[in-house]
């Protein structure tokens, strides 16, 4: 067993691993210490159990701790002499388990404490029991002793010489020879707070350290963290809590955080700290993105910063003005975001100093966070409600954290301060305001006296032909955003090679890919959710010391915008606002040096860079106008980076901003590439000079002004896009944040220039990059003529152009060969396709399969070998109902499995056709739309899919725009034809792995047969988050290649977001088997497989199963048009014209025939390896080597050995799935139910049950209505039948799934997701009797409420959390008082708000009503106006329709609030706003007017036959 | 604003407009008269025929094109009207767009994805449409190159191959001589597709304007006889020997002495030169006038033998065939987009002939030395290992009545004598002239292209084998 993580073994990298976690706190108000207070700890973390999560030993849990106030009574019983309070400091410390190396630590340690005059009073050995702890945890647990240490000195500068040790000691032992180095670590080390944490699951962590059962010891205060990592290395210094705080969540943008933070290392000075040297690095290296932002919240706070200052700067809120922030605060969030970007990502916090302890939320708030406050002063916070019960009367206040807001409560005054009391003390302490209006210029203000032409003249052709632009990137790409000021879409996947294979010569940018979002942190949806978001930036002077308030902080330049045009670029480049001046660097090389050239020319920009800082400068501008024959353009993104990096090395970086004017980018991908590596503002001048062009040659009718802003505006939107996928909101934290990764640049390159971002298989070096330039560059200036700007054919085929594994041949062949069930023609078609990969087309291309043949009818079957494959999600929507029920047919005769795709399923299709065959199918996905997951959907299962990502477009949503939803369409999604349906970025109940595991367990409950599967996109660190997804249940996962294929995306996402499958794959397996998780989970591979090759390195690589989408269409006609998104596929696959429908030619005898071929062919290929069956040869790397043949210029260095190394524990740990997941449903709430109701289900007869549940009690009523689907379909049961009564706090998913003729009541309150897929059934919240608080103040559900509800009621007496309704799609509501985002994305169904709401109501809204009650009068401001629109309810149908549900929530709750309006229902009626989409409205007013016309029509026809 | 559609082509467009062809000029009157034959579409419905074009991911037309030609790009720019830009993007990778646009068999239009639906795009009537268009308006103006290289190259054979050749080499700067053994330039061109189909105007245009641009056009020299073959190669840079496959298959069985059997390019170049007014009709002794004509050959050349021969005024018209007759629809072993092998009915064929399949020629008979009838026999077909076999059918032989015998049975390999004899061309063995991948010949300095490289092959080959040649050769002028 390791003793420490894996830091680089095959793809795997530490950087990649994940943790979230359960989180919460127990404080006496008032400060009266208790061990009550420690136990209440100790039992929230018991209560989250379900929240973390444990390693393949199924014993060694992934972390959990505890923080308490220092309980310095505790010692004195036991002998120990201390210092007044105060005077005296202690923490637990990590010691090597190797004696002498924890002596020489101890050394260290003690001569510092020693230096810094702190005396010493001894060790306390720690009290522990190892007995319980897993095999992992064990192998590295360290020694662990509890240091004593005094000073007489005031306790504020003792804390801070404490932490000046602590800094000093790590980095002292850190740097040290010691071997076992690694151990060594201090929880904490303060005269306020004591941490005790360790790599343990909640339940051992009170066993482990038996100090935390004794009596004696006391707390007013327990912070507790339990952990959910996605991998099980042993790492016992990241449990949490850390010094400060416990987080649960993720930073996005924490490589650009700690970039930046060590930056601003060089202009930091603090008067407490003093040499500041000493502690730096304020972020310990090597630990995780909660580690480091706790690095630096403690930095702050021991600079003198306040708790709540120091989280507001770290995790600002949004200051876009959709943000209700009184403006002195939005002022303080002004003035601070211009020196500390957001530590951005999903987070709930909870901190403490000992005095204060507080918990708050990021601007997204998708972390949940509930807190109770007793009668008796106690606070209890914590991920869920519910983890400590109290009595009704006890309670005096229910709440959740709302996003980007705080709470603090001071145990010493006493007092609980809310978050605007908080916050209007930050924003007051200086005039931010008024610093900012007299020293800050917006860029979009400054006069300007003259426009700048775009027009290059006779350089223009010139400039195109050597930054290699293509009449594809003009008139695919240019042209269409000027045009529409949108993203050009495409469809189906990327089929040609990535840069690093192409023998073409490609733009640098070409060779990064985009990271994204999947299952640890959501995507945020830019368009619905754009509150959040922003691109401004600011330019200048930054040379400040943060730690210092001052007004020079903010003499700056602000721009909203960072691409601009050619006439604002002058007034950047000639600013002399405040003194401010430009350095002009010129990105040029010697275009006969080569690589060498460049090299020299990138060095020179460096030295040029730091000169300019050192002169004052406070900015670089970096030019590529003014090449020539001599001087070749450096390529943008290396002359960014290189100076990036180089200035940050120099710890020069702050003082300067950089500036780009560039010829070069002209895609969105570009300009994020750009400005992930450290660019402030860009001027794509080439781009404007194409866009001119277009304009002077009619080719976009519109005037330049406008073309200009519509291409600045759909980057702007690409951006947000991009940004967004990774879960972040703001440029500003987005800059450097490096949230790519690189495919085939050789690891100098990028240690030099590109420090910290990934790249795995080498690649190209400096000398390619340069020749890359060169090949057009040359074409451009030395001869002759200039080429004539062509089509590359890279997003449409061209025979000159980029090679396209799909291609006439290989589609002709496949076509061909599988229509006639000519074997020869087939053998022709792998020939062809083979020899493309190889060409090399894709990665495995460049490999060579091991051979020792045995004789063929030794392998398994064909029809064993055919059970492995299945289809591609692709939705019946997406597709045509032939080609889907072709699929379906197919998959089923050959005893493989088809995919529902997003689009739900007709229950039609449940029951086998007349003749036997099936159109049933096998697997049912479930996407962040949730279109048509019903409960009869899900039992008619036998795999159910979690769709995380998609290859084409990982951490994007979806549209299907209303004109493609007809009637069937619409009612197999759960909608109204013509409505259109937006899937949103995130599954709403996937903010982290521990939701993902939730999911697992509803989709267990519903469908205890199926198997559940989740759908994940190849990107590094893919391995870690299968090994998390693994550890939350999945019994199968599917890793896809960024090649897959897609209805609809934006081109830039299939082109450059994701990696090749091969990458991820492997990654996948190596992590898998190093955790010995894989024999848990069976894997599966798609991305453009096609041969029995493609194949068999795939199930080399580790895949147990194949996923075929693309190869099926094509099979059944599809000739790759890439058309899908326009409804006109002209072979009547992916349209769902009638007319076009009617060409669909396939049969499902071709996709059998197909199936059998490449069966038979995998068979041949195991037969030539020597192997009777596939399973033999799962994750046999070794059976693969890289084939040299194929290499070019650009291949010769590409190094697949991390790619091929097969891990070390694969001689021991399984290497494919030969378990089954521990069944988690065997003590579940719903077996009682069922075995209760068993009456009511079998025979209808009604029955009550009662009983009382707590929050660990979860996914309650989702099995029973299992069953109940499973045996009468989406009818259920008759209204009532079987009704259930609990009291108590519910636990997450209570009533998911609900069928009809389910009623669960609960007196209570419940967590997340209540009524999520909502089926039929009745859900009814109450508060309980006795309860002091009123329901229309008080939060008594969770977030995220009837998530993709079909059909049902929900009676809620009381307030929900963030996005009540979300996707509803039927099912009708009444609740007193909703947060924000409240009715989003929802199509149908009805929702009464009876208190306030939340921002951005209906948002993304585009079908179902809302009725609100406008108590305050300020609705509109909280609405989101972009689909609906407001009225007053004066229709009589609406009337009597808001009147008919809240009688009837009167009815089932009792609630005051409901009787008060209905008492005098017309004095308030004027006073509710009915909110409808206008999609919606029109629709139902067609629909009017169609019976209208009907009942006409009959009329007529009654007088015609009278007539006769 | 103008409403105007930014994506390529009009999306929709092939839901909403039929395939519509210009179609031809009533048989009656066309049969009177030598001009051709199809007609024209106006400039509206020309340019909604375009917008029929879906702009493909995968344009399987332009794959098929043995040109190359950027099919998707040209119907975009026609449809939007933009007729100057079409002719742009047409011309940048077929020099000859105006003929190939009438005569080009189109594979383009088989592998066309519309064609699945058998109403493929018309793309061939655009090419012409864009091309006679570009001329009307202007457009084609004489493009001389801005600089001379200084290299001198002399093509040899002023067929539809070495003529985009010369084109090229031309335009690329070098000064080019177009060497042509018969009276005017055009080769096969001019004077073996009859006049009905290509007239003979638009070869005199695009030659006129090659030679405005400074192509040297030496008419009526035959290298290797007037000028040998040795003196060019040692005059010239480089050498592009572009002869075609002059070499008719003959049809050597009894009989084949008798009067009135011809070959068919003997026939229809005496009415060729007859229509440019070189050749009068006592001279011309090849005429069906009166005749009963029997074309042995069932290809292009055997039916332009029939529409030449109704303009004669013949008897009757005949054409025979030794493969069978082809299906009418695409059999499951020649599917979409490869090329169709289905009955083709020519404009010439619909003017009053009679044809037969799967027939077999014996021998002829005569009297008098003179052709009077062929002895046939029907034959059956079979596929034995993959190959098709012929049998004959017993008791089927029989004559059938002629006077007047054209043999179009293809050609078999450029003429030998001459030029290629006295270069000593290394030949391939099919006696084709041997190339390596640069279209260089064993002799140093010497290019070749065309069909005297591949066979005989269809126009639009002739001009891609052409460019890809002169493309080397400008390589080769330029190292």
């Amino acid at each position: 067993m390791r003793t420490d993580r894996p830091s680089r073994e095959g793809l795997y990298r530490q950087e990649f691993e994940h943790g979230s976690c359960g989180i919460g706190f127990v404080a006496h108000v008032k400060g009266k210490k208790s061990h009550s207070i420690i136990r209440m700890g100790l039992d929230i973390l018991r209560n989250m159990t379900h929240r973390g999560a444990e390693g393949a030993d199924s014993k060694t849990g992934d972390g959990a701790g505890v923080m308490i106030q220092i309980p310095r009574d505790f010692y004195l019983i036991q002998g120990y002499a201390l210092p007044p309070e105060g005077q005296f400091g202690t923490g637990l410390v990590f010691l090597p388990k190797n004696l002498d190396d924890a002596e020489k630590c101890t050394e260290i340690f003690l001569s510092i404490i020693k230096e810094e005059g702190v005396s010493f009073i001894g060790f306390r050995d720690v009290p522990r029991d190892n007995s319980t702890i897993g095999e992992i945890a064990l192998s590295a647990e360290p020694d662990i002793r509890q240091i004593l240490l005094s000073a007489d000195i005031q306790q504020d500068d003792l804390e801070r010489k404490l932490y000046i040790i602590r800094k000093r000691t790590e980095k002292a032992i850190r740097d040290s020879e010691i071997k076992q180095r690694k151990f060594f670590y201090i929880p904490s080390l303060s005269t306020k707070v004591l941490v005790y944490k360790g790599m343990l699951t909640s339940i051992q962590l009170g066993e482990y350290f038996s100090d935390l059962n004794d009596e004696r010891l006391q707390s007013a205060i327990a912070l507790i963290h339990s952990r959910f990592s996605t991998n099980t290395f042993p790492s016992w210094d990241l449990a949490q809590p850390f010094r400060v705080l416990g987080h649960n969540g993720e930073i996005n943008t924490i490589k650009g955080n700690r970039f930046w933070m060590e930056a601003r290392e060089s202009i930091l000075k603090s008067e407490k700290l003093g040499d500041l040297e000493r502690i730096y690095p304020i972020i310990e290296p090597e630990k995780s993105d909660s580690a480091s932002l706790d690095n630096v919240l403690e930095f702050l706070l021991m600079s003198g910063k306040s708790l709540p200052y120091a989280m507001s700067i770290l995790i600002p809120e949004s200051i876009n003005m959709k943000n209700p922030i009184p403006p002195e605060l939005r002022d303080f969030y002004h003035y601070h975001s211009t020196f500390m970007e957001p530590w951005d990502g999903p987070a709930s916090l909870i901190f403490s100093d000992g005095r204060y302890i507080g918990g708050m939320l990021d601007r997204n708030g998708l972390r949940p966070s509930r807190y109770v406050l007793t009668t008796n002063d106690l606070i209890v916070m914590g991920s869920e409600a519910g983890v400590q019960t109290f009595k009704p009367e006890e309670i005096k206040e229910k709440g959740r954290l709302k996003p980007g807001k705080m709470l603090l409560v001071d145990t010493v005054e006493g007092k609980i301060f809310y978050d605007k009391e908080l916050k209007a003390k930050l924003a007051e302490d200086f005039p931010y305001g008024k610093w900012i209006q007299q020293n800050m210029v917006n860029l979009e203000e400054i006069e300007t006296g003259q426009v700048i032409s775009p027009d290059l003249g006779n350089q223009y052709q010139k400039y195109l032909t050597s930054f290699n632009y293509s009449l594809e990137d003009i008139e695919k790409i240019i042209k269409e955003m000027a045009a529409t000021g949108k993203e050009p879409i495409g469809s189906m996947g990327n089929d040609v090679p990535v840069a690093v294979l192409s023998r073409k010569p490609y733009r640098l940018f070409n060779y990064f890919k985009q990271m994204f979002a999947q299952v640890t942190n959501p995507p945020i949806d830019p368009i619905r959710e754009e509150l959040v978001m922003t691109l401004s930036g600011y330019l200048g002077s930054l040379q400040q010391n943060l730690l210092d308030e001052s007004p020079d902080h903010v003499k700056m330049v602000r721009f909203r915008n960072p691409v601009i045009s050619n006439t604002y670029f002058q007034v950047v480049k000639n600013l002399r606002y405040k003194g401010f001046s430009a350095a002009n660097l010129l990105m040029h090389f010697d275009t006969v040096k080569g690589g060498e050239g460049l090299k020299q020319a990138v060095d020179q920009l460096c030295a040029d860079a730091e000169k300019a800082v050192d002169e004052g400068k406070n900015y670089i501008i970096l030019s590529d106008r003014g090449i020539d024959e001599n001087k070749a353009p450096v390529p943008s993104l290396l002359a960014v980076s290189a100076v990036h990096h180089h200035l940050i090395e120099k710890r020069k970086r702050m003082q300067i901003d950089l500036v780009v004017e560039s010829a070069e980018p002209r895609e969105v991908m570009h300009f994020a590439l750009l400005f992930g590596y450290g660019a402030s503002i860009i001027n794509p001048y080439l781009s404007f000079a194409v866009i001119d062009r277009l304009v002077k040659d009619k080719a976009i009718q519109l005037d330049y002004q406008k073309a200009e802003e519509n291409y600045v505006n759909s980057i702007n939107k690409g951006l947000l896009k991009i940004m967004s996928k990774m879960g972040i909101s703001t440029l500003r934290s987005y800059r450097s944040s490096q949230v790519f990764e690189a495919v085939g640049i050789h690891p100098d390159v990028i240690n030099r220039y590109f420090a910290g971002t990934t790249t795995r298989i080498g690649g190209i070096g400096i000398g390619e990059i340069a020749e890359e330039v060169l090949i057009p560059h040359r074409k451009a200036f030395t001869e002759d003529q200039l080429p004539e700007i062509l089509t590359e054919g890279v997003y449409s085929f061209r025979k000159h152009g980029e090679k396209h594994a799909w291609n006439p041949e290989t589609i002709s062949l496949l076509q061909w060969s599988t229509k006639t069930g000519d074997k020869d023609k087939f053998r022709e078609y792998s020939r062809q396709a083979d020899s493309d990969t190889t060409s090399p087309l894709f990665i495995r291309g460049l490999l060579k399969i091991r051979k020792n043949p045995i004789p063929p009818e030794e392998v398994e079957s064909a029809e064993k070998i055919m059970k492995r494959f299945v289809t591609g999600a692709m939705s019946f929507g997406s597709i045509s109902r032939e080609a889907h029920e072709t699929i379906a047919i197919a998959m089923n005769r050959i005893g493989g499995r088809s995919n529902t795709g997003e689009g739900g399923e007709d229950p039609k299709r449940f029951k086998p056709l007349p003749n036997g065959e099936s159109v049933r199918s096998a697997i049912k996905q479930v996407a962040s739309g949730r279109f048509g997951v019903t409960t009869e959907y899900l039992v008619n299962a036998d795999e159910i899919q979690i769709k995380i990502a998609q290859g084409a477009k990982p951490g994007e949503g979806g549209q299907l725009p209303g004109h493609k939803i007809d009637k069937i369409i619409a009612k197999t999604r759960y909608s109204i034809p013509g409505i259109t349906l937006i899937s949103p970025p995130p599954h709403h109940d996937i903010y982290s792995i521990e939701d993902l595991s939730q999911l697992i367990f509803d989709l267990k409950n519903v469908n205890p047969k199926a198997r559940i599967s989740v759908k994940l996109v190849s990107a590094s660190g893919v391995g870690t988050i299968a090994a998390g997804v693994t550890k939350a249940g999945a019994d199968l996962i599917t890793i896809s290649g960024y090649e897959g294929g897609t209805g609809a995306s934006p081109a830039s996402s299939i082109k450059h977001a994701g990696i090749p499958l091969e990458l991820g794959l492997a990654e996948t397996q190596q992590t898998l088997v190093m955790n010995n998780l894989r024999r848990k989970v069976t894997l599966q591979a798609d991305g453009q497989l096609k041969t029995a090759r493609d194949v068999i390195i795939a199930a080399l690589l580790g895949a147990e199963e194949f996923g075929f989408a693309t190869c099926a269409l094509i099979v059944l006609g599809c000739v790759m048009m890439r058309k899908c998104h326009l409804n006109t596929c002209p072979v009547g696959v992916a349209t769902q014209n009638p007319e076009l429908r009617k060409r669909f030619m396939g049969k499902a005898d071709n996709l059998v025939t197909f199936f059998t071929f490449l069966a038979e062919d995998v068979r041949g290929y195991l037969a030539d390896m020597g192997f009777r069956n596939l399973d033999e040869i799962i994750g046999r790397f070794d059976l693969l080597e890289r084939n040299h043949e194929a290499d070019h210029w650009k291949t010769k260095d590409l190094d697949l050995s991390g790619m091929l190394r097969l891990p070390a524990e694969a001689a021991k740990n399984d290497m494919h799935c030969i378990e089954k997941q521990e069944s988690k449903l065997k003590n579940i709430l719903d077996l009682e139910l069922i075995s209760k109701a068993e009456k009511a289900i079998s025979d209808k007869e009604p029955v009550l049950i009662s009983g009382s549940i707590r929050n660990t009690d979860r996914t309650t009523g989702a099995m029973l209505s299992g069953r109940i689907a499973s045996l009468y379909g989406s009818s259920g049961l008759p209204d009532g039948t079987i009704k259930c009564r609990f009291k108590g706090s519910a636990g997450q998913s209570f009533g998911a799934f609900l069928a009809s003729g389910v009623e669960l009541y609960l007196e209570g309150d419940s967590n997340d997701y209540l009524g999520k897929g909502l089926s039929g059934g009745r859900i009814i919240v109450v508060p309980p009797a006795g309860s002091l608080f009123e329901s229309d103040k008080n939060i008594i559900i969770g977030n995220t409420v009837l998530y993709g509800a079909t059909r049902g009621e929900t009676y809620i007496s009381g307030v929900a959390g963030e996005r009540f309704g979300v996707r509803n799609s039927g099912a009708i509501a009444v609740v007193e008082g909703v947060g924000n985002h409240c009715c989003e994305y929802m199509t149908g169904g009805c929702v009464v708000v009876l208190g306030s709401t939340g921002s951005n109501f209906a948002a993304g809204m585009s079908g179902g009503i809302a009725y609100v009650f406008n108590e305050y009068g300020n609705f509109d401001y909280y609405c989101n106006m972009g689909m609906v629109e407001l009225s007053l309810v004066e229709e009589r149908n609406d009337i009597n329709e808001l009147q008919e549900l809240i009688s009837r929530h009167l009815n089932y709750t009792g609630s005051r609030k409901a009787k008060m309006i209905l008492d005098d229902f017309n004095r308030f009626l004027p006073m509710f706003i009915k909110v409808i989409p206008y999609d919606y409205k029109k629709v139902i007013e067609e629909q009017k007017l169609e019976e209208l016309k009907k009942k006409i029509a009959s009329v007529e026809i009654d007088v015609d036959i009278s007539g006769v | 604003m103008v409403y105007k559609k930014i994506e390529m082509g009009d999306i929709t467009g092939f839901l909403k407009i039929k395939r519509k062809e210009a179609g031809n000029r009533p048989k009656n009157e066309r049969i009177c008269d030598y001009s051709e034959v199809e007609q024209v579409l106006n400039s509206e419905d020309r340019m909604l025929q375009a917008s029929r074009c879906m702009d493909c991911g995968i344009p399987f037309c332009h794959w098929s094109c043995p040109v190359d030609n950027l099919i998707p790009e040209w119907n975009d720019l026609l449809f939007k009207g933009e007729w100057k830009k079409a002719y742009e993007r047409l011309s940048s990778t077929n020099n000859f767009p105006e003929v190939t646009g009438r005569i080009c068999p189109a594979s383009c239009e088989h592998a066309c994805v519309l064609n699945i639906g058998q109403e493929p795009v018309t793309i061939r009537e655009n090419e012409v449409a864009i091309t006679e268009k570009a001329f009307s308006e202007g457009y084609i103006k004489p493009s001389p190159p801005a600089r001379r290289t200084g290299k001198t190259v002399a093509v040899i054979g002023s067929g539809p191959s070495g003529m985009a050749a010369a084109d090229l080499l031309n335009k690329a700067g070098h000064s080019v001589t177009l060497f042509e053994k018969d009276e005017k330039a055009g080769g096969l061109l001019r004077f073996g597709i009859p006049d009905f189909k290509l007239s003979k105007s638009i070869i005199d245009r695009r030659v006129d304007l090659m030679t405005i641009e400074g192509l040297i056009v030496r008419t009526g020299t035959t290298i290797g006889k007037d000028i040998s073959a040795k003196e060019i190669v040692n005059q010239f840079d480089a050498v592009c020997v572009a002869i075609g496959s002059g070499h008719p298959r003959d049809l050597n069985i009894e009989g084949r002495h008798l009067k009135g059997i011809y070959f068919a390019m003997e026939f229809l170049s005496n009415q060729n030169r007859v229509n440019s007014g070189d050749l009068h009709f006592p001279d011309n002794q090849v005429n069906a006038e009166g005749k009963k004509v029997l074309v042995i050959g069932g290809g292009d050349t055997g039916s332009d033998c029939v529409g030449t021969s109704i303009r004669q005024k013949a008897a009757s018209v005949t054409q025979i065939e030794i493969l069978p007759k082809p299906p009418v629809f695409r059999t499951p072993d020649n599917p979409w987009p490869y090329c169709a092998k289905v009955m083709k009915t020519s404009t010439s064929h619909e003017e009053g002939c009679e044809r037969i399949w799967s027939l077999s020629t014996l021998r002829f008979t005569g009297k008098d030395g003179v052709v009077k009838g062929v002895e046939v026999e029907d034959v059956h077909w079979e596929k034995k290992n993959g190959c098709y076999a012929m049998k004959p059918i017993p008791e089927t032989v029989r004559i059938l009545e002629t006077d007047f015998i054209l043999l179009a049975l293809g050609f078999v390999h450029p003429v030998i004598d001459g030029l290629v004899s006295e270069l000593e061309l290394e030949l391939d063995d099919r006696n084709n002239i041997k190339t390596n991948y640069s279209f260089a010949t064993n002799m140093q300095k010497v290019f070749a292209a065309g069909d005297s490289v591949t066979g005989a092959n269809s126009v639009v080959n002739a001009i891609a084998s052409g460019r890809r040649a002169a493309k080397e050769i400008d390589k080769f002028l330029r190292e």
